[in-house]
């Protein structure tokens, strides 16, 4: 989401020279991780994993779920008793809360890089998310964020930055893929509220539509606090549209649908992630009923089994939205630091982009800019007043929610058994 | 045809509330030639307080028919409103009466920020859902629609005018308001109370502005601590548009400032469409062939009328349609 932007960046850090000792403290530089004397086995090692995320504020719960899910991936690899570099691991997560302040975002990732993480996973808000990775960028620490879906984070050309999310411009084309593969509209309207958000999104639409033959009305326009949109959706009722896309957020969209119901107009509505909750039902009543919109990502309930399954143990609750991004962004770090066979961002940092990663949330590769490859987009609808995911876009292919659910569970029982490495377990 | 139909009956829904809310500044106006700019606030609390007790009462699990909800809760919003009409006057008008003009149209600007904020403070800064309760039908009127809300906002504000205006021209109130406009210390003179005209004045006005904010909220079904502010300047458009001062300007300017939104905004598109031209120049028909259509002002120009018409109207005819009295007081 971008303008909600929840922009998890899950600070792995993990620091080399984890633990400084503080009777080495005047040495400078420590490599050397503090070892354990006391348990007389092998060397061990502690690593840093940071985490950021509002941890108090309107959204704090969100920013538990995506603490949760870190917390549980760092967990598990303790639980496997990993062994890098010679040494044993003992990871350690890091959790800071940003507020969700843009300002905050700084501050926190210079406490990371001051206490030496290994890499970060977070922020959950796009707009915290930008001005930190300039930060991890400077130290040269990996950042893997699961909820940061504003396409600048990875458009800087950080190697550092990474993202297991999808971006808001493949919003855009999933959302006109649905549509053309369900209700085949053979003329389409594009509005938008002239926001760089609801601009950029409409933008994508109107291209997708565009290229597969389409026909696209000229783009209306409107603000992103206007109430009346009886004006411009009379005009677009004359040209008989089959579908009306509507790039902006819910106190736009609200009245635009259901003045659009109003007047009479059939056509299917549908919407960005910045319309795309239950508070629609309230805003524009029974006329939001059958209205269709996109989230980047999948449904956490469409998470792999055995995730859900390990995150309702330890936390006796469902997870919210991008607790399994989390999760997979902490466990890209930590497969990464075993390929590598070292926690040294440098080091490991080159083999973020080789990985092929089974996750909870799917397979994970990145592109050269650090985004997700065939990231998923949900599509949803809404039915009885409630959204309800209809389908995922991957790779530009419609699939039914219930065949994925269907693939999905079946896909995560065969990563059980072909790939014990990468398994959560 | 019916699309153009549409949009006047677009167009007068949304007049009919300006001139409600213009209303409430021209007649502060033309006792006091004062701009009242925290007016349009007053339509947003107008709004919330309703929202507050329909969504209360709604919640209630109560038997009441829906429209006697509706009823209820703008019945709650009148009161509240004119308290906050007569306390503005009474703190930060009043006080000032004998100022230069500057000071009080700066405490006005003031007390509209206030009352943003407080309203930011208790209703939160989201836009809040009006209750949908109502049932709204649509009815049919030779290819356009009209609702049933848009029926009642229209018809609701012609009454109140008519109701505005015997007030004026037919009580004994409505002399003593004309008197105090004419020339307030020989009103005085005359054992007219000057100060509790005044009063009632900003009072009328709120009342009208309440329900202005219950017809916004119903209509388009969203309420925002913010949604005064722009509503306020538009009504202030438009009763300068009509000859601020004068009741029946600012009906007609209310009026006219909506059908000329609602056609501007349906049609600009297609008027400021440069394929029309694209002989002009090789490289605009070739982007005309391509997209079909390359289009210079948008819908988005929509809030833009209001202002190019209050522009046009103070260049050519600064004492507006129907003023009569230049505004040599302001």
């Amino acid at each position: 989401m971008s303008r909600k932007s929840f922009t998890v960046s899950w600070i792995h850090a993990t620091v080399a020279g984890a633990v400084i000792s503080l009777a080495l403290g005047g040495c400078g530089k420590q490599d050397e991780a503090q070892t354990s004397a006391d348990s007389g086995g092998p060397e061990q090692v502690t690593v840093k994993i940071g985490h950021a995320a509002p941890l108090t504020g309107s959204i704090a719960h969100l920013g538990k779920d995506n603490e949760n899910g870190v917390r549980l991936a760092v967990d598990e690899a303790n639980a496997r008793g990993l062994v890098i570099g010679g040494k044993k691991v003992v990871f350690e997560m890091l959790s800071e809360d940003d507020e969700g302040k843009p300002d905050m975002g700084p501050i926190i990732a210079q406490k990371f890089a001051d206490a030496k993480v290994a890499g970060v996973v977070g922020h959950l808000n796009s707009g915290v998310t930008i001005p930190a990775s300039a930060v991890y960028h400077q130290y040269g620490i990996p950042m893997i964020s699961g909820s940061a879906t504003n396409p600048q984070l990875t458009e800087q050309g950080f190697p550092e930055i990474f993202r297991t999310v999808g971006r808001d411009d493949q919003q855009g084309p999933a959302v006109a893929n649905f549509l053309m593969s369900e209700d085949k509209p053979r003329v389409v309207a594009v509005i938008d509220d002239a926001t760089s958000y609801g601009e950029g999104l409409a933008n994508e639409v109107e291209k997708t539509f565009k290229e597969a033959g389409v026909k696209v009305l000229p783009r209306e326009k409107g603000t992103d606090k206007q109430t009346d949109w009886n004006a411009v959706l009379t005009k677009l009722r004359g040209e008989k549209p089959d579908a009306i896309f509507f790039g902006g957020m819910d106190a736009a969209a609200g009245p635009l649908l259901k003045q659009g119901r109003e007047l009479g107009i059939k056509a299917v509505f549908a919407f960005g992630d910045g319309a795309c909750s239950d508070k629609m039902t309230e805003l524009a009543g029974a006329a939001a009923e059958g209205m269709i919109c996109s989230q980047a990502g999948i449904p956490a309930q469409a998470a792999s089994q055995s995730f859900l399954e390990a995150y309702r143990a330890k936390f006796n609750t469902d997870p919210i939205i991008y607790a399994p991004f989390t999760y997979d962004a902490a466990n890209v770090l930590i497969t990464a630091m075993q390929k590598a066979d070292s926690v040294d961002p440098a080091k490991y940092l080159p083999l973020i982009k080789q990985l092929t990663y089974e996750g909870a949330s799917g397979k994970i590769q990145f592109d050269d800019k650090g985004d997700r490859k065939d990231a998923e987009m949900t599509i949803f609808m809404m039915k009885d007043g409630k959204i309800a995911p209809v389908a995922i876009i991957k790779a530009g292919k419609t699939i039914k929610f219930e065949d994925f659910m269907k693939g999905a569970t079946a896909e995560a029982s065969t990563v059980q058994t072909t790939e014990p490495a990468t398994e959560q377990k | 045809m019916d699309i153009f139909l549409q949009q006047i009956i677009n167009g007068l829904t949304l007049g009919s509330v300006y001139a409600i809310v213009a209303l409430g500044y021209t007649m502060v106006y033309g006792i006091v030639q004062l701009i009242n700019f925290a007016h349009g606030e007053v339509v947003m609390v107008g709004a919330m307080v309703a929202l507050w007790v329909i969504t209360a009462l709604a919640g209630s699990g109560t038997t009441l028919p829906p429209l006697v909800i509706v009823l209820i809760g703008t019945l709650c919003a009148i009161p509240a409103c004119m308290a906050v009409g007569y306390a503005m006057e009474r703190i930060a008008y009043r006080p000032l009466r004998n100022a230069p003009r500057l000071a009080p149209l700066i405490t006005a600007i003031g007390i509209s920020i206030i009352l943003q904020h407080l309203a930011m403070l208790i209703w939160s800064r989201n836009p809040l859902a009006f209750p949908q309760i109502i049932s709204n039908p649509v009815f049919h009127l030779g290819g356009a629609t009209i609702s049933g809300v848009q029926i009642a906002i229209i018809s609701l504000s012609l009454l109140m005018m008519a109701a505005l205006t015997l007030l004026v021209y037919r009580t004994k109130l409505g002399v003593a308001m004309r008197a105090t406009s004419e020339n307030p210390e020989i009103a005085g003179l005359m054992g007219i109370d000057v100060n509790r005209v005044i009063s009632i004045t900003f009072v009328i006005g709120a009342a009208l502005a309440a329900v202005a904010g219950v017809m916004v909220g119903t209509y388009y079904g969203i309420a925002h601590y913010t949604m005064g502010a722009l509503l306020g300047m538009k009504a202030f458009s438009a009763a300068v548009l009509g000859g601020i001062g004068n009741l029946a300007g600012a009906m007609l300017g209310g009026m006219l400032l909506g059908v000329v939104e609602a056609l501007g905004t349906g049609y600009i598109g297609n008027l400021t469409d440069l394929c029309h031209v694209s002989w002009i120049s090789s490289d605009l028909a070739e982007r005309c062939a391509v997209d079909g259509h390359v289009i210079l002002f948008g819908s988005n120009y929509q809030d833009v009328f209001a202002f190019v018409v209050l522009i046009l109207v103070l260049v050519f005819r600064p004492s507006g349609l129907l003023g009569e009295r230049v505004s040599d007081r302001a």
